[in-house]
């Protein structure tokens, strides 16, 4: 496996798109601390960036590099390789490089700013490891939509409505129901809604951090036991593990019982 | 009158120690004259329900220890003109019937209490009728668990004109407690930790309050009933839970509150039934709410001050306003400033549809900052509907108004 | 060598193999011939184990393929459509397949031969279809391994690469290995192949050698064979 993410990778990293990609968050990075002036304003921006836009160009990255990559993989499967290294190696190779342009293209305009004078740090730091996860987590999603769909209009398609759905109509449906039964209590119900979408549960991550002091103003118990303590950040980061780990592993077991 | 001063200035020095000739405060209060100083060595001194019914100084050497052994109150002043300077005094009993106090003075005058520290107390320094006095450079550690079987560190009832200054106070119900008393000034002092509020007012005028640090109380400062309060260059941190606020104003009119700064509490103003108040030139940094406005709260206005990264930034439960917003700085604002004179060229609306829904459905706050919320946030800001239109800021500055205290 | 047994597969509706045996004991070139769609590509996928039949069971070297994959270092496969990696170079992506194969490989003397050397550092998405299948032909052949499966190999080839390629075909099957190859130039076929293997709707309408063939078509030579056996089919 690892051979096929090494030349993934680098197959990626030298792409036109890996460089844009890099360029659009080092250019944002930079735009936002030296226009701004201001850390903490600009990691509030990130973070409304990083839960819509990194999912959005993981499914996107992930869909186009598995039908780019087709001729790449048939010819690999003709090789003494196993069909799950193939596509773990070739989805580390994406996800990898994505986390790479995320990081160094934000990183490098924070470090240059002082951020490791800044108390900002540690909200930086999740945000970037929150990113690494939504890349990790929707590149996953997009190729399995991928990896089923032999039409690339199709899967496209399907990808980014995927997207659309879990960034915003799943939390409209979600506020719908709040209002509809706010009679009952609902902060078990609440944060179990978080929980099934990554996205909204990486909010939650970050609110953890940038809002705490707004979700402590909430009454109910079960709201108190998981912003007030480790609890929610425990959870969450669990919970974001499984919601990686998931759709890797249907990925190997529809692979593996795919015709090419 | 003279002879009353001379005596004063020449008063004895009445040593107090385990070996001495007096080896208790209570015999050396008994035997002491007016103005006289009973210097406390250092020590333990198991006492209580001491009585200071002359003028006298009680000056601690090396913090003696004044136990009081639960048994009850333990200093009572009832004459004008007493100090007590430097003592450490423990142990104050704790009752459901009496207020008993670590000091106690009443309907007495010039009063002095420096350099005090007090542990393991029901009430700390408890002030009945009693003006024109200082309470200096204590120290009151609490350690309060619940509301009902504790007391506060220092409070004022029916007391005016008295300073309360450079106290430190931590753990117990109020940090600081003033009701009836006017002409109060309270300054550079430190609150913390206390179980319901840092300072408290009830039916007190003409209070001024500047200088002090609230952090991590049930509630930084609530001011409930007084006017004229004046509140200048405090800091309110850090007071998180469900009704925590920085500052709670309930019927207050005609206050002030100026250079101060809120920081990460979980509402940093709530305000009810309040008016004519002036909000000037403070920070509102990281707040869940920086201000919630609640019932009629009419002819206040907010000028000049930074509002940062807060969750929200106002909040009202109705859709009138009778308040004024100018020239503030809001971390939040995108608008642009095209003639370049530092003031935003379209108005900023700082409620938001979202906190309008968080106050009818509390559990939808795990909604915040979805792209979803912000997209409705955008749809009420360009046509309210459900939030006071007329409530917006039409100077919005594009710098803030001045450096963060 | 290769062992096939009520090999079937359908693609959704679609049947594509229904029932194919096939046993491939003896070294030599196998031509798998057969109309468009007749299920040449599927079964050489089957062998490849990129397929995965529904039913029937395939053996290579004496050990089933499924839920196995070391069995393919004994195998080297020309695919149909030679598109690689678009920005890998050539030299990366031979060195790729020499890394991920782990096997002594002869690269530089068909590189030579398909005159490759100035495309060695060119991105693989600018050579031309040709130049495509040649990189192909010298991935295939660098190893050495007792079975070569050739899809269509010679697609795209100019006449002096076809004469290099048909040379190395004769070479490998000399050094007594087993090669299948699929085509649709009944040329070049005639001139390589020993044996016949025809499919139709899925099954193995015929196998046997060229002569066999026209003898039983009674054409002679092998195009119209071919043909003949298609239409016999097609009357019966």
């Amino acid at each position: 496996m690892l051979k096929i993410l090494k030349y993934s990778f680098f197959d990626l990293i030298r792409s036109r798109w890996s460089y844009v990609y890099f360029l659009f968050y080092l250019l944002l990075g930079f735009v936002l601390l030296f226009l701004n002036n201001d850390v903490s304003k600009a990691v509030i921006t990130l973070m409304n960036i990083i839960i819509v836009l990194v999912p959005l160009i993981g499914t996107i990255f992930g869909v186009m590099y598995y039908y780019n990559s087709k001729e790449f993989t048939e010819l690999l499967l003709a090789q003494p390789i196993r069909r799950s290294s193939i596509f773990l190696g070739q989805y580390f190779g994406v996800a990898g490089s994505q986390t790479m342009s995320l990081v160094l293209g934000l990183g490098i305009p924070f470090v240059m700013y002082g951020l490791f004078k800044s108390d900002a740090i540690f909200d930086f730091s999740l945000l970037l490891v929150t990113g690494a996860f939504l890349t990790l987590i929707f590149t996953a999603l997009s190729f399995n939509i991928a990896l089923s769909n032999e039409n690339k209009i199709k899967g496209f398609g399907y990808a980014v409505l995927l997207w659309l759905f879990l960034a915003v109509i799943y939390d409209g449906l979600f506020l719908m129901s709040l209002i509809i039964f706010k009679e009952y209590p609902l902060d078990t119900f609440s944060l179990a809604a978080t929980m099934f979408n990554p996205i909204d549960l990486s909010r939650i991550l970050i609110l953890l951090e940038l809002d705490i002091s707004a979700l402590l103003g909430y009454t109910g118990a079960v709201f108190k036991k998981f912003f007030g303590t480790q609890t929610g950040l425990i959870i969450s980061i669990v919970m974001l593990v499984i919601w990686t780990a998931i759709p890797l592993w249907w990925l190997t077991y529809k692979a593996k019982r795919k015709d090419f | 009158m003279f002879s009353l001063l001379g005596e004063r200035a020449f008063g004895r020095t009445v040593p107090i120690c385990p070996d001495c000739e007096i080896r208790t405060i209570s015999e050396g209060v008994a035997t002491a004259m007016d103005h006289d100083t009973l210097l406390i060595k250092k020590g333990t001194y198991k006492e209580f329900n001491i009585l200071i019914d002359k003028p006298l100084t009680l000056l601690g050497q090396g913090y003696p220890i004044v136990d009081g052994e639960e048994k009850g109150e333990i200093i009572r002043i009832v004459s004008d003109h007493v100090t007590i300077d430097g003592l450490f005094i423990i142990n104050v009993g704790t009752s459901y019937t009496t207020d008993y106090a670590a000091i106690r003075v009443v309907k007495s005058e010039h009063f002095l209490i420096q350099n005090v520290v007090l542990e393991r107390l029901f009430f700390g320094i408890y002030l009945e009728k009693s003006n024109h006095g200082k309470i200096f450079h204590n120290k009151i550690i609490g350690d309060a668990v619940d509301e009902y079987n504790s007391g506060n560190g220092i409070q004022l009832w029916y007391s005016h004109n008295v300073e309360v200054e450079r106290n430190i106070v931590q753990g117990v119900r109020d940090g600081i407690y003033l009701e009836f008393s006017d002409n109060v000034t309270i300054k550079g002092n430190t609150s913390t930790k206390n179980l319901r509020y840092g300072l408290h007012f009830m039916f007190s005028n003409d209070d001024v309050y500047t200088g002090n640090t609230f952090e991590e109380n049930g509630a930084g400062v609530a001011v409930m009933f007084s006017k004229r309060i004046k509140m200048i260059k405090n800091t309110f941190r850090n007071n998180w839970g469900t009704a925590s606020y920085g500052m709670l104003l309930k019927e207050i009119n005609d206050a002030e509150i100026v250079n101060n700064v809120f920081e990460e509490n979980t509402i940093g103003i709530n305000i009810e039934g309040s008016n004519r108040i002036t909000y000037d030139n403070n920070d509102f940094v990281a707040n869940g709410w920086a201000i919630k406005v609640l019932g009629a709260c009419y002819a206040n206005t907010f000028t000049r001050n930074n509002f940062l990264y807060n969750s929200f930034d106002i909040s009202y439960n109705s859709k009138m306003n009778d308040n004024k917003f100018d020239q503030n700085y809001w971390s939040d604002y995108t608008g642009y400033d095209l003639d370049k004179d530092g003031i935003g060229d379209i108005p900023y609306r700082p409620v938001k549809l979202f906190s309008y829904i968080v106050n009818r459905t509390p559990e939808t706050i795990v909604l915040l900052r979805s792209l979803f919320m912000d997209i409705i946030d955008f749809s009420e800001k360009v046509s309210p509907v459900f939030t006071p239109d007329n409530l917006m800021d039409a100077n919005p500055l594009i710098q803030r108004s001045h450096d963060t205290h | 060598m290769i062992h096939i047994k009520e090999l079937h597969k359908s693609f959704g509706k679609n049947k594509v193999l229904s029932g194919i045996n096939l046993d491939i004991e003896t070294n030599g070139i196998f031509a798998v011939l057969g109309p468009n769609g007749s299920g040449k590509t599927t079964l050489i996928k089957s062998i490849l184990g990129m397929v995965l039949p529904q039913k029937g069971t395939i053996t290579v070297n004496g050990g089933p393929i499924k839920k196995n994959w070391k069995y393919r270092e004994q195998i080297d496969y020309l695919p149909q459509i030679a598109n690689f990696p678009g920005n890998l170079k050539v030299r990366e992506l031979i060195r790729m397949i020499q890394d991920l194969r782990r096997k002594p490989s002869e690269e530089q003397r068909l590189i030579t031969l398909f005159q490759l050397e100035p495309f060695m550092d060119k991105r693989l998405s600018t050579l031309s279809g040709g130049t495509k299948q040649k990189v192909n032909i010298v991935l295939t052949f660098m190893f050495d391994c007792p079975l070569i499966v050739l899809d269509e190999p010679t697609t795209g080839l100019d006449p002096a690469s076809l004469i290099h390629l048909k040379g190395l075909i004769r070479e490998e099957k000399e050094k007594g290995k087993t090669i299948l190859i699929t085509s649709h130039i009944m040329q070049f076929v005639a001139e390589v192949a020993n044996t016949i293997v025809y499919i139709l709707e899925g099954k193995i309408y015929f196998k046997g050698s060229i002569p066999e063939l026209k003898e039983q078509t009674r054409q002679n030579d092998l195009e119209h064979a071919i043909a003949a056996i298609a239409n016999a089919k097609n009357h019966a």
